[in-house]
C-alpha cells in the first residue's frame, strides 16, 4: 500500500470510528467525545502554526474567544440565528488573528510568546470591561431556541455529536491538505530554517501570516462551535489557561502530526477525568504522567509512533 | 552587457569598516571569482548584493534596475540564487524535498519532480533522493546547496566557498559543472582554492580590507605583485 493510501485509510478509518462510536457509548462518555472533538479542532489549529511553522503562540485563547463572541454575541443582542452566527464567529476569528499576526509576527522567538499573550490578555480585560454585553466573568447562557441550526437542534446530545464530528472531520481534512499542499511544506521548510526559506526567495513574512491566519480561524471556529454546542460563553475561555490547553495538547499528542492534537486532547481530558474519580489531588496524578510522558516520549505519543513505528504519518 | 554593478558600496559594523566603497560590475554569462584573504569582506559583500545584509551607502543595480531597497526575497524572484558559506539545508527533510522547494518557487505541480531529480543528477546526489538531509556527509551536504541553487535556474547564481570541505574527486567534478554553466549562466564564486578559481574564472576580483585591490584574468591576477603581496604569499 503506498503512503498516500494508507494516509487515507488512518485519517477516514478514524472519522469512520468516531462515527460509528455515537451509537455504542453510553452517554456520559458520548457527551465527553463531542467535547474532545471540539476541543482536538481547537489543537488542530493550533498545531498549524505551533507544529508545522514553528511559532509557539501563549495567546490562541484570544482566536477561540474571538470566534466564541463573534457567535454568542451575534445570537444574544442582534437576534442571528447559528448559521449566520458561526460564520460571524470566523470572521471575527479571521479579522483578529490577522490583526495579531501583523503586529506580532514582527518579533520571533520569546518576544512573539511575550507578544501573543498580552494580546490575548487584553483581549480578556477587553471582555471584562464590556461587561455590559459580555456578562464577564459570569457569561451568559445561549438558549435552547437559540441553538436551532436549520430546523436541527443543536443541544440534543445526538445532533450535537454530529456536529462536533462535521467541525473536526473538517479541520483534519484542512490540516491533511495543507501539509502536502506547497503551501504548507514551505511552513515546515521555516520551522527549519526560516533563513534559508528567505533566501530560496519566499517572502516568509507573508507566509507564516498565512499560518497566524489559518490558525486563528480554525480556533475560532472551535470556539463558535464550542459555545453553541455547549450554550454557554464566559470569559474564562479568554483567559491564559485556553492558551496554554491547545499547547499541552499537542505536545502530548505529537506537534507537528495531524492526528496527534486528537490524541493529546483526549489522552488529557480522560486522564483528568479518571485521576479525579480516585483523588481530590487529581492534578498531581495527571502532572506525573504529563513529567513520565516528557521524559520518554518527548515528540509526543503519534510523534513517537510515527519515529519508531510508522514513518510515513503526515 | 552588465548584469550586475554596485556603486559605492560600504558597510561598517560598529565602526569596523567590512567593506569600503565598492564599484564592481558583472558581465552577463562569466565566470567570476571573488577572492581575498579571511575578513577581507567577501561574504559582506555578497551577502549586499543579494539582500541578506542592509549597506550602509551606495547603490546595487541589476539587470539595469536599483534593487538596493528590495528585500532579499525580491532579489531571488529577480533571478539571483545565493547558496550558504555555512552549510544550511533542511536537516530534518529529505533531500528531494530540499531540492523541491528551491524548485517549487518557480515550478508547480508535476514540473517539480523532473527539475528536481534533473539538478540532483546533475550534482551526483540522484541516488540519495529519499535520505534525510541532516544524515548527508558534509560535502554531500555542499552539492545539495549546489542543487539547490541549480534548480532555480538563476540568472546570477552565487556561490560562497562551494568547494570548502569537498574532496578532490568532488573538486573536479565541480569544476566540470561550473564549465557546463558557464556562459548560460552568470556565476559569482567566492572561492579560497586557488586551483579552481583559476581554471573555472573568466574573471577574478580580489578584495582585501574591504576594498576592491585589483581584478583581470586569472593569468593577470597571479602576475600582479600587489595581489601576491596581500594574498597569494611571494613564495
Amino acid at each position: 500500500m503506498s503512503a498516500r493510501r494508507k494516509i487515507a485509510v488512518l485519517h477516514i478509518g478514524l472519522l469512520v470510528l468516531l462515527f460509528a462510536l455515537q451509537f455504542v457509548l453510553p452517554a456520559y462518555h458520548h457527551g465527553n467525545l463531542a467535547r474532545i472533538m471540539v476541543l482536538a479542532s481547537y489543537a488542530v489549529g493550533y498545531n498549524i502554526l505551533f507544529g508545522y511553522t514553528g511559532l509557539l503562540s501563549l495567546g490562541h485563547a484570544l482566536f477561540f474567544a474571538a470566534g466564541m463572541y463573534g457567535m454568542a454575541l451575534t445570537v444574544n443582542h442582534l437576534g442571528w440565528t447559528p448559521a449566520p452566527a458561526l460564520i460571524a464567529g470566523l470572521v471575527a476569528g479571521l479579522v483578529v488573528s490577522a490583526a495579531l499576526g501583523v503586529l506580532a509576527l514582527r518579533t520571533a522567538g520569546v518576544a512573539f510568546m511575550i507578544v501573543t499573550l498580552m494580546f490575548a490578555q487584553a483581549g480578556y480585560l477587553t471582555i471584562l470591561y464590556f461587561g455590559e454585553w459580555t456578562r464577564g466573568d459570569e457569561g451568559f447562557v445561549i438558549q435552547q431556541a437559540q441553538r436551532m441550526l436549520w430546523g436541527i437542534d443543536l443541544s440534543d446530545p445526538g445532533n450535537r455529536y454530529f456536529a462536533a464530528l462535521t467541525l473536526f472531520a473538517v479541520s483534519l481534512m484542512v490540516c491533511l491538505v495543507l501539509v502536502r499542499h506547497p503551501f504548507g511544506r514551505t511552513l515546515v521548510a521555516i520551522r527549519e530554517n526560516e533563513e534559508r526559506v528567505r533566501m530560496l526567495g519566499y517572502d516568509t513574512f507573508a507566509h507564516k501570516l498565512g499560518a497566524v491566519v489559518i490558525s486563528g480561524t480554525i480556533s475560532a471556529a472551535a470556539g463558535a462551535f464550542y459555545g453553541l454546542l455547549f450554550g454557554y460563553a464566559g470569559a474564562s475561555f479568554a483567559s491564559v489557561q485556553y492558551s496554554i490547553f491547545p499547547l499541552l495538547w499537542v505536545l502530548l499528542g505529537g506537534a507537528g502530526t495531524v492526528l496527534g492534537p486528537f490524541i493529546g486532547t483526549l489522552f488529557m481530558f480522560y486522564l483528568i477525568d479518571l485521576s479525579s474519580g480516585v483523588t481530590t489531588a487529581y492534578m498531581l496524578i495527571a502532572g506525573v504522567v504529563l513529567v513520565l510522558l516528557t521524559l520518554f516520549a518527548p515528540q509526543g505519543l503519534v510523534g513517537e509512533l510515527r519515529r519508531r513505528v510508522w514513518r510515513w504519518l503526515p | 552587457m552588465t548584469l550586475l554593478s554596485t556603486r559605492g558600496l560600504s558597510k561598517s559594523f560598529a565602526g569596523l569598516q567590512a567593506v569600503r566603497n565598492v564599484d564592481f560590475d558583472l558581465t552577463k554569462g562569466e565566470v567570476r571569482a571573488l577572492i581575498g584573504p579571511n575578513g577581507a569582506g567577501k561574504t559582506t559583500l555578497v551577502g549586499m548584493i543579494c539582500g541578506r545584509i542592509s549597506p550602509s551607502a551606495g547603490t546595487v543595480h541589476f539587470d539595469g534596475r536599483d534593487i538596493t531597497a528590495l528585500p532579499a526575497h525580491r532579489r531571488i524572484g529577480l533571478g539571483m540564487a545565493y547558496t550558504f558559506q555555512i552549510t544550511s539545508v533542511f536537516a530534518g527533510l529529505d533531500v528531494a524535498e530540499n531540492v523541491a522547494l528551491a524548485a517549487r518557487r518557480r515550478l508547480s505541480g508535476d514540473a517539480v519532480a523532473p527539475a528536481v531529480e534533473a539538478a540532483l543528477m546533475r550534482v551526483g546526489l540522484a541516488d540519495r533522493a529519499e535520505q534525510e538531509a541532516g544524515d548527508l556527509s558534509y560535502g554531500h551536504q555542499r552539492l545539495l546547496e549546489i542543487a539547490m541553487g541549480l534548480v532555480q535556474e538563476p540568472r546570477l547564481l552565487i556561490l560562497d566557498e562551494p568547494t570548502q570541505g569537498l574532496a578532490e574527486a568532488e573538486i573536479a567534478a565541480f569544476k566540470t559543472l561550473i564549465r557546463e554553466l558557464a556562459g548560460a549562466t552568470t556565476i559569482l564564486l567566492i572561492e579560497h582554492n586557488m586551483s579552481v578559481v583559476m581554471e573555472t574564472a573568466d574573471r577574478v576580483s580580489v578584495l582585501n580590507f574591504g576594498e576592491l585591490l585589483a581584478e583581470g584574468t586569472p593569468d593577470e591576477i597571479r602576475a600582479d605583485a600587489d595581489v601576491q603581496a596581500a594574498y597569494l604569499g611571494t613564495g
